[in-house]
């Protein structure tokens, strides 16, 4: 019997001690008529099976050189994060509830939320969220609680369509109005009106389309008129990117982001995790979990969770999120992951992405018919517009083992020949020179 | 010894910053992250994680969380570098391997608990009930019914639920329990009307025993005009036994981090895959997976599914949990899945009975335990002052984690026990004789109980100073 | 057992209200609630200036393990708070009724005298 240790004889010494004949008995308070007889489910597998049918079905998903990215993306994670992340103790380890016993666990969260507040320059992190899409969708109810009153943000229609359909579900629930903010179609950048009464201003870096926007003159607009900025972010650019509370004269007020480009592999979707940093004066507003330095009775330094007042398990209907299980399991590979790299493997590998992004870019504009409809600058993303459809054509280079991009009109966006291409540093010169190549053939072709 | 990482710290030279990118969107300050050498890295984190209390070292008998063994077999499959590699934007035909394991695990989740339809996307349990309390918002007013915007809740629900509740923009109204464990009907009735939209309850309920009424509410609650949600934290005790569908329950949730295995990570990640009845099948939260034919399967999008209540995270969900829950299940099968609740049951009463044997009062003598049980140390207190708090305090000392303290809030200085159906006897035993130690102890030296633990890193940590201190970062 | 001044008066909520004269009240909370929230570290207070009506929300206490509103047992203006309790959250558990004050109200002399008395007040709270 997989994972049940109990042999007959311990079995009938259990049920004698507890004073019944079968283990059936011990269902008798629940009503015969509700007690199913026969699943639908098929017959277990050994083990050896199980892997057998399994590693068929991982062979089945294409093994492709990856030139996607749109929020989840391809990096090189060193062997060692998940050799340690994926020990038992901390595999299996629950919530730090009982802060003597989870120590290891507390410390990690502790070095996390300081790389986080490192990374961002702004003075609190808390110890994760589900994903960056929630986590805005956290913010937005983060900044309404602060400002009281005004029950709307403004989400530019240049922020990733999947996140902008998580706002819309989330915060639709509680009939909070998100007004859109349209973005140039000839730069790709935001448009911002002259005036606003919202909570707060969402304020991406990079937008959707790979653009960098001019992230101070935003900040100080949302602030001129007594709006809360949020900053949206992917953390391995803030490694060379200007840090959100850097950002115009007071810096952004909150900051997001999708942290899974820190030691977090695609699988397909997730689990990622998302990260949110604010300002010391919010601390009471924050959602998710936290964890601070303390002392014990006899002074010795050690970690608990802290103001969990503002969480469900005591606050309930009155706190500032519903959320309990966060993604500890991953923050804890993020954090060995930036750790392991430190500043200086993270500014080479944030390098690499946008050199290899550069020069991609280059080799592609030689190719006839091919344009760029935004000239701004741009971090390791770009969109590119391509002659043909860009959905056949992804779909042509498929079978050349590549993932070409994103065809931006599966997001409703663009123009039909128009896809958003992402290069990391997993990605070295031949396999640009093998894009540029592929990409030539297909367009020479009928 | 309890070193900082930032002590391993080496000066570097950063690299010379790009010439494309305007000097306003780059760094001012050097980004101030430690670099230490690797084996350094190692160490430190290898050290941190010999501080954890784990599955995979200690007994964990928390009550509700249900700490079962994780099988190794489900963390090497979900790594599979076919799975790990796969970006989520990749075209449905080229990731029909995963779409087929999320496929299954639908069917089989929807089979073991009678319900319809299933979606795997949410990213944990509260956003499991959130998606399924909007689901039921939803349903109301696709009918035109726009004035139920009251969620009944029984006072000893888990906080995710009245927090979730208020997320979708519901008022809570609480409904208590009685003395024996079940819900006051009587006060249900009361509350019933055209302005409730919906009741949220699990059975075994968090007093960890069957709510015998079950078919009664449920009967109440249609009849009113609402709908049941199921929290299936407590599924454990059911699983293979018992559906939700066939209590009568409209839409529920999962949480795969307990009744499927998948690892609890310090804190997540989890899955709250939700189940509904036909008639809530049009509101799912996408994307869920459709099977065309073999070969053929894709994702449901926005068109498929008009009426969803959208999308809760960027992608399909925490997939790689999804993955180890479909190992689990397909490890276990028909069988195994059934035996699940079998020797949960079996492992919970048993220790019922032990834990009474050497005088522990449980909170509800005269019910079955489900998978857990909740003991009362009140007489402890009334003789030596002593509370749960120091009880499982010095647990810990002997290698054991703590029960849930002081969840129910119903019930006094309550310890709520689940075993789950993964330990063996003789751990239940030795779990047994420790605790009438600590009876024993209570009772006749109780300043070793207040002042445990004796023999971990940290002893009780000053957590008002923590909360007013506020040193949540090591700032540059 | 809980020390329950006499000069004082009360509201269930555990409130206590001092008169200060010339329509002027000190508020806190009683030595019953600070034992029952346990180690407090934060009190979210209405700012002067601030309106507040009587047996209606106006703030929080938090503690480790509990969050509770802080209700107005009277209604009227808030005139001052105790900014020493941003840094010293503690004097709500070590000095409810000196250092531990939370605000002055504006309020009406009748509402004064609504309130319970010390003794109405300890048959409520220790029942």
């Amino acid at each position: 019997m997989p994972y049940i240790p109990h042999d007959p004889e311990e079995t009938a010494a259990m049920l004698a001690a507890i004073g019944v004949e079968s283990i059936d008995d011990l269902f008798d308070e629940i009503p015969s008529r509700l007690q199913a007889q026969d699943l639908d489910l098929p017959e277990g597998l050994s083990e050896m099976a199980l892997r057998r049918e399994l590693e068929d079905r991982a062979m089945a998903n294409s093994s492709l050189r990856c030139f996607a990215g749109g929020g989840a993306y391809a990096h090189h994670i060193p062997a060692l994060v998940w050799d340690i992340a994926a020990r038992g103790e901390f595999y299996s380890a629950y919530t730090p509830y009982q802060p003597e016993a989870s120590q290891g666990t507390l410390q990690v969260l502790y070095e996390y939320q300081s790389f986080i507040t490192r990374l961002t320059a702004l003075e609190i992190s808390n110890a994760s969220l589900y994903d960056g899409a929630s986590g805005l969708a956290e913010a937005c109810l983060m900044a309404l609680r602060i400002r009281g009153s005004d029950q709307s943000i403004l989400v530019p229609e240049n922020l990733l369509p999947s996140w902008r359909r998580v706002l819309d579900s989330v915060l639709g629930l509680q009939n909070i109005r998100l007004i859109s903010v349209p973005y140039d179609t000839t730069t790709g950048l935001l448009q911002l009106p002259e005036d606003a009464n919202a909570a707060a201003l969402i304020v991406p870096q990079i937008n959707a389309f790979g653009l960098l926007e001019p992230v101070d003159a935003l900040t100080d607009w949302a602030h001129a008129r007594g709006l809360l900025s949020i900053a949206v972010v992917n953390p391995l650019s803030l490694a060379i990117l200007k840090a959100p509370g850097d950002w115009g004269q007071q810096g952004a007020d909150i900051a997001v982001g999708e942290g899974q480009p820190l030691g977090i592999p695609l699988t397909g979707g997730g689990p990622y995790f998302g990260f949110l940093a604010c300002r010391k004066a919010h601390a009471r507003q924050l959602p998710g979990r936290l964890v601070a330095k303390t002392v014990d009775g006899q002074g010795r330094e050690g970690y608990c969770l802290t103001l969990q007042a503002r969480e469900q398990h005591i606050r309930r209907g009155k706190a500032t999120s519903n959320i309990c299980t966060n993604q500890g399991l991953m923050v804890t590979a993020a954090t060995i992951h930036m750790a392991t790299l430190g500043s200086q493997g993270l500014q080479e590998a944030a390098m690499t992405c946008h050199a290899r992004a550069s020069r991609l870019r280059a080799l592609l504009e030689a190719l006839p018919g091919i344009t760029f409809p935004y000239a701004g600058a741009f971090f390791h993303e770009w969109v590119v517009r391509l002659p043909k459809d860009a959905v056949f054509v992804r779909d042509t280079l498929l079978k050349q083992g590549l993932l070409a991009g994103i065809p931006l009109s599966e997001w409703g966006e663009g123009a039909s020949g128009d896809l958003l291409v992402c290069t990391t540093e997993l990605l070295e010169e031949s396999d640009l020179l093998t894009y540029r190549e592929a990409m030539r053939s297909m367009l020479e072709a009928q | 010894m309890n070193d900082s990482i930032f002590v391993h710290d080496h000066p570097t030279t950063p690299p010379a910053l790009p010439t494309d990118i305007p000097a306003e969107c780059l760094r001012q300050a050097p980004l101030n992250l430690p670099n230490a050498a690797e084996l350094d890295v190692l160490r430190h984190y290898t050290r941190l994680s010999q501080k954890n209390f784990a599955i995979d070292t200690q007994f964990y008998p928390l009550g509700s969380c249900t700490m079962k063994y994780n099988p190794r077999i489900a963390h090497a499959m979900a790594s599979l570098p076919g799975f790990a590699r796969l970006h989520p934007d990749t075209p449905a035909p080229a990731m029909q391997g995963l779409l087929q394991v999320l496929w299954e695990l639908q069917e089989w989740l929807a089979a073991a608990t009678g319900m319809a339809a299933v979606s795997l996307t949410p990213a944990a349990g509260a956003q499991g009930e959130l998606a399924g309390v909007a689901m039921i918002r939803a349903y109301h007013q696709s009918r035109g019914d726009h004035g139920r915007n009251k969620m009944l809740i029984p006072t000893a629900a888990h906080g995710t639920n009245p927090a979730s509740a208020q997320m979708a923009g519901f008022e809570v109204i609480e409904i208590p329990n009685l003395a024996d464990g079940d819900l006051d009907m009587a006060a249900l009735d009361a509350h019933l009307g055209p302005d409730v939209a919906g009741i949220m309850l699990t059975n075994p309920s968090t007093l960890g025993v069957f709510e015998r009424r079950i078919a009664e509410i449920a009967q109440h609650v249609h009849a009113a005009g609402g709908l049941l949600y199921y929290d299936g934290a407590n599924l454990n005790a059911i699983l293979g036994r018992v559906q939700p569908g066939q209590m009568g329950f409209d839409v529920m949730h999962l949480n795969l981090h307990k009744t499927f295995a998948t690892p609890h990570g310090g804190g997540g990640p989890g899955a709250g895959a939700v189940a509904v009845q036909a008639r809530l099948q049009p509101f799912l939260p996408l994307p869920t997976v459709h099977k065309e034919g073999p070969g053929t399967l894709r994702w449901l999008s926005e068109l498929d599914v008009p009426q969803s209540i959208g999308r809760l995270s960027a992608h399909g969900g925490n997939i790689g949990v999804l993955l180890r829950a479909h190992a689990y299940m397909r490890r276990l099968g028909r069988a195994g899945v059934r035996r699940v609740s079998a020797y949960a049951a079996l492992n919970a009463n048993y220790l019922l009975k032990e834990l009474q044997r050497v005088g522990y009062q449980a909170a509800f003598p005269q019910r079955r335990a489900s998978h857990e049980f909740i003991l009362s140390v009140s007489d402890l207190h009334k003789a030596t002052g002593i509370r749960a708090l120091d009880v499982a305090k010095r647990l810990l000392d002997f290698g054991i984690h703590a029960p849930t303290i002081y969840f129910p809030q119903l019930v006094p200085e309550c310890l709520l026990i689940e075993p789950t159906e993964t330990e063996s006897k003789a751990t239940l035993d030795r779990f047994v004789a420790v605790m009438a130690q600590i009876r024993q102890e209570a009772l006749e030296q109780p300043e070793l109980l207040r002042e445990a633990p004796h023999h971990l890193p940290v002893g009780r940590l000053d957590e008002a100073l923590a909360a007013r201190r506020l040193d949540v970062a090591a700032l540059s | 057992m809980s020390n329950i001044p006499e000069t004082l008066r009360y509201s269930e909520t555990h409130e206590w209200v001092e008169d200060l004269g010339n329509g002027r009240y000190r508020i806190g909370i009683t030595d019953h609630a600070q034992q029952l929230l346990g180690d407090l570290v934060y009190v979210e207070a209405p700012d002067a200036g601030k309106a507040v009506r009587a047996a209606e929300v106006c703030g929080v206490l938090e503690s480790v393990k509990a969050a509770a509103d802080l209700y107005s047992p009277m209604s009227g203006k808030v005139l001052e708070g105790n900014a020493s309790l941003a840094d010293n959250p503690q004097y709500l558990n070590e000095d409810p009724y000196r250092k531990g004050w939370i605000m002055v109200l504006e309020a009406e002399t009748s509402a004064y005298a609504e309130l319970m008395d010390a003794a109405a007040y300890a048959k409520i709270s220790e029942a």
